[in-house]
């Protein structure tokens, strides 16, 4: 298929991917916002929980360069309607909307229609709408569009190389933002070292797993309290939890080992590499690393992927390439390294 | 001359059916306005729904229109199709030698059959393609010739189309929407089948491909989703089962076109493209284009990719050439035309123009590099200011406008809020060439849907109309 419908197609599915994984973010951090909270070194950015979506996404410059200061208010007009951030909810839809538009033949009218009527019922939120009905609310709604527009491709598009474009895109955005998420536990500092393992330590975990869908399975997998290295093995090397790095990871070396020819079998092997040390990858040796360290680099790991992704089927180069779909591509793609600093 | 009555397809003067309409006028009295009017409304749902929609320049960005579709066919007796087959595939086939001609030997003109200003200082001349070779010297792969019937139902061509002519989706979904409303009427009728037309389309441009291809590469190129016929163009592409192919999907290595895939870098040896020459290649032709792909033509030059239509095919659709094709006739083929041309003054000439700024209240002026429509004067219907200012504009550049009697065009009955009323319509088949020329029996009738109108352009209010083509004996005029 031309390397122009499967790139739609591909960003279509991550986006609509963001989309909904922002909102996850937004959640998390709204829950731990609603808690007794209290920090005794005063000036510390770091602080606020509102700082950690902008980190773990690497916006806190996009920011500041709009917003003096960081109020929650802000920072959810930030995340969720900005046209200028590029992981916006507003944004996401707007740009997935887009590619399906550009290659409306190569997905289902149903996909299409699907995609359209959340656009335009996005267009008819605004801050206030949402603060009158609840954050909440709204963050559900994102969370319900990503789900019905999954059912809808899975259930109605021929398994051809467009699906297949679509499902890496999905995973390889999910793997992403997994990580992230489960990396904001990090930034959140606590009140003092006293209180890891106590009870602010303990609804900061608690969150973080409902807002990636794991405290049932949390509880039904362990039957035990809430602990740091259980929910690293959860949400990391667990294959049977869909939003696991492992999970993801089975999707996209199995769907590039389709993809792939003798041309591009280097791509799918890069994937296998990544894979494998999920695969074999144990608890005690992440911890001992440190959580956030694994993190940071399993980030660099699948944004490298990605760009291979990206050289090999995508946006393939060659003497007669334009600089204009390379430049396109670096806009759309998030910066890696949550190192982005705060004032 | 032309007499100013319109010929009724369906009826006579007297009033009596036509006998190639008397099996669907027997029906239309059978069925039930109701089923009439619930079929009507079931017709403009689904062309909403599978979106055959087309962009109008101009309004909103973004508005999209369905074009009007009216479910009284035009129908045409098989003599008459013969006839008219022979007469549109003898003009293109003149057309095509002129064209080689005018960018090699230029015999036309050395014989003085039409001045040569008129030709190498037309601006839709191309001095790029002078010598160029294409395969099978075939210029005009698609062609759209716009036939009127007026005086006594006599056919006319009114333009020839021979750049990027659009309109052929419409014929296919309207004859799909008429056999899903009343398929009762093609269980007993011989109505000849268009729907063939992609697959004659794709035979014929495999026949174009550069010498030696054994199983050429097609590709549809588009200027995108926000061009006025981006429907069209999807639509032929997913037809054929070939690319649909944006500029920015192409590049040249080598003088060799290939798109870009997720397979890598795939050969494509004729492009079926849907933009106009200035925007094809930012390197020949306008810099700015950001549709064109940089080297085709350079590529195209070389032979290594057949372009359908050629470029500079525009100076032999040009309403100031077309006065002048019966004679080319004559000229390349040794044969009288089989269809005329509506009589023409050519404006520049002294003693045209005389008689057409005298005449101009019966009088239609167009501009000769106009189309859709736009930038013509209906003299009959205009305001005496209006024609003062066409007159100033004649004056200031006579040779950007030609003019022709004001036609009856034919009318077939139409659905209106009133019911069944007479409205003019027009008809353009679209001729094929590759190996031979040929033509599926058909065509887009449209049809002016406001009373008394003469413009059928879909930008201006145009509906249209299934076309049918009888088989054989049936309906034939007794």
């Amino acid at each position: 298929m031309l390397s122009r419908t499967a790139n739609e197609l591909y960003w279509m599915a991550r986006h609509i991917e963001r989309a909904e994984n922002t909102a996850r973010l937004l959640d998390v951090t709204y829950r731990t916002s609603l808690m007794p909270y209290q920090v005794h070194e005063t000036g510390l950015a770091w602080a606020d929980p509102w700082s950690v979506p902008l980190v773990t996404l690497g916006l806190a410059t996009a920011y500041y360069q709009r917003h003096p200061g960081l109020t929650a208010e802000n920072a959810l007009r930030f995340m969720i309607f900005d046209p200028a951030n590029t992981s916006s909810i507003y944004e996401c839809l707007r740009t997935a909307r887009e590619s399906a538009r550009a290659v409306r033949g190569a997905i289902t009218s149903e996909m299409y229609e699907d995609l359209n009527s959340a656009w335009i019922e996005m267009r008819s939120y605004d801050y206030e709408r949402i603060q009158a009905n609840g954050v909440s609310d709204f963050l559900d709604w994102v969370k319900m569009r990503s789900h019905l527009f999954r059912g809808v491709t899975f259930g109605t598009m021929l398994r051809d190389e467009a699906y297949h474009f679509i499902r890496l895109g999905t995973h390889m955005e999910r793997a992403d933002n997994t990580a992230r998420i489960l990396d904001t536990k990090y930034h959140i500092l606590l009140p003092s070292i006293d209180d890891v393992g106590g009870a602010v330590d303990y609804y900061q975990w608690a969150s973080l797993l409902q807002s990636l869908s794991g405290f049932e399975s949390y509880r039904k997998i362990y039957s035990d309290v809430i602990a740091p290295r259980r929910i690293a093995e959860l949400l990391i090397l667990r294959d049977d939890m869909p939003r696991s790095l492992h999970s993801c990871m089975n999707f996209i070396h199995d769907t590039l080992g389709i993809l792939c020819d003798d041309h591009t079998r280097e791509v799918e092997r890069r994937a296998g590499e990544l894979h494998a040390r999920l695969h074999y990858g144990r608890t005690d040796d992440i911890m001992e690393f440190g959580l956030h360290e694994y993190l940071m680099e399993f980030l660099e790991q699948i944004s490298e992927l990605g760009g291979e992704v990206s050289r090999a089927f995508l946006v393939p180069t060659n003497k007669a390439s334009t600089d204009l779909a390379s430049a396109a591509q670096r806009l759309r793609s998030m910066p890696v390294r949550a190192t982005d600093s705060l004032r | 001359m032309l007499s100013s009555l319109p010929f009724d397809e369906m009826r006579t003067p007297e009033g009596a059916l036509r006998p190639h309409y008397r099996a669907f006028a027997d029906w239309l009295e059978r069925t039930p306005p109701d089923r009439i009017a619930q079929k009507r409304g079931e017709a403009e749902r689904i062309f909403h729904r599978v979106g055959i929609t087309f962009a109008v320049y101009g309004e909103q960005a973004g508005t999209e229109r369905l074009i009007p579709f009216d479910l009284v066919p035009r129908i045409i007796p098989a003599d008459e199709w013969a006839r008219l087959e022979a007469g549109l595939v003898q003009r293109v086939r003149t057309l095509n030698l002129f064209l080689h001609d005018i960018y090699h030997e230029q015999a036309i003109l050395r014989a003085g059959i039409i001045p040569s200003e008129r030709v190498l200082g037309n601006t839709q001349y191309r001095r790029e393609m002078v010598g160029v070779d294409v395969p099978g010297g075939i210029y005009a792969h698609v062609a759209g010739v716009d036939v009127v019937r007026a005086d006594g139902g006599r056919y006319y061509v009114l333009e020839d189309n021979l750049r990027v002519p659009s309109g052929v989706s419409y014929m296919l979904e309207n004859r799909k929407m008429m056999m899903r409303l009343f398929p009762e009427l093609f269980a007993t009728r011989s109505i000849r089948p268009v729907q063939h037309y992609p697959d004659l389309l794709l035979e014929n441009l495999h026949a174009a491909a550069p010498a030696g291809q054994e199983r050429p590469t097609v590709a549809v190129l588009t200027p995108g989703a926000y061009n006025s016929a981006y429907f069209e163009h999807a639509f032929l592409a997913q037809q054929m089962g070939v690319e649909l192919v944006e500029g920015r999907d192409l590049f040249v290595e080598d003088d060799t076109v290939y798109m870009r895939t997720t397979r890598g870098p795939q050969r494509v040896h004729v492009i079926y493209r849907r933009v106009d020459d200035d925007f094809l290649d930012p390197l020949a032709f306008r810099p700015d284009s950001m549709l064109g792909v940089p080297g085709l033509f350079a590529a195209y030059r070389a032979g290594r990719v057949t372009l359908a239509n050629a470029i500079g095919t525009g100076v032999a659709d040009d309403k100031s050439i077309y006065p002048y094709v019966p004679a080319m006739t004559r000229f390349y083929l040794s044969e009288e035309p089989i269809l005329g041309n509506v009589p023409t003054l050519m404006l520049y000439r002294d003693q045209d123009r005389a008689e057409a700024l005298a005449n101009l209240d019966r009088l239609v002026v167009k501009e000769v590099h106009g189309a859709g429509g736009y930038g013509m004067l209906i003299g009959p219907a205009a305001t005496v200011a209006e024609r003062e200012a066409f007159r100033q504009r004649i004056l200031a550049a006579p040779d950007r406008y030609i003019a022709q009697p004001t036609l009856a065009l034919s009318t077939c009955p139409t659905f209106v809020a009133a019911g069944l009323a007479p409205r003019h319509i027009d008809l353009r088949p679209y001729i094929l060439t590759g190996r031979g020329s040929a033509l599926v029996p058909g065509g887009l009738t449209r049809v002016a849907l406001r009373e008394g109108s003469l413009v059928v352009n879909s930008s201006q209010g145009g509906g249209t109309k299934d076309t049918w083509v009888l088989a054989g004996e049936e309906g034939a005029e007794t």
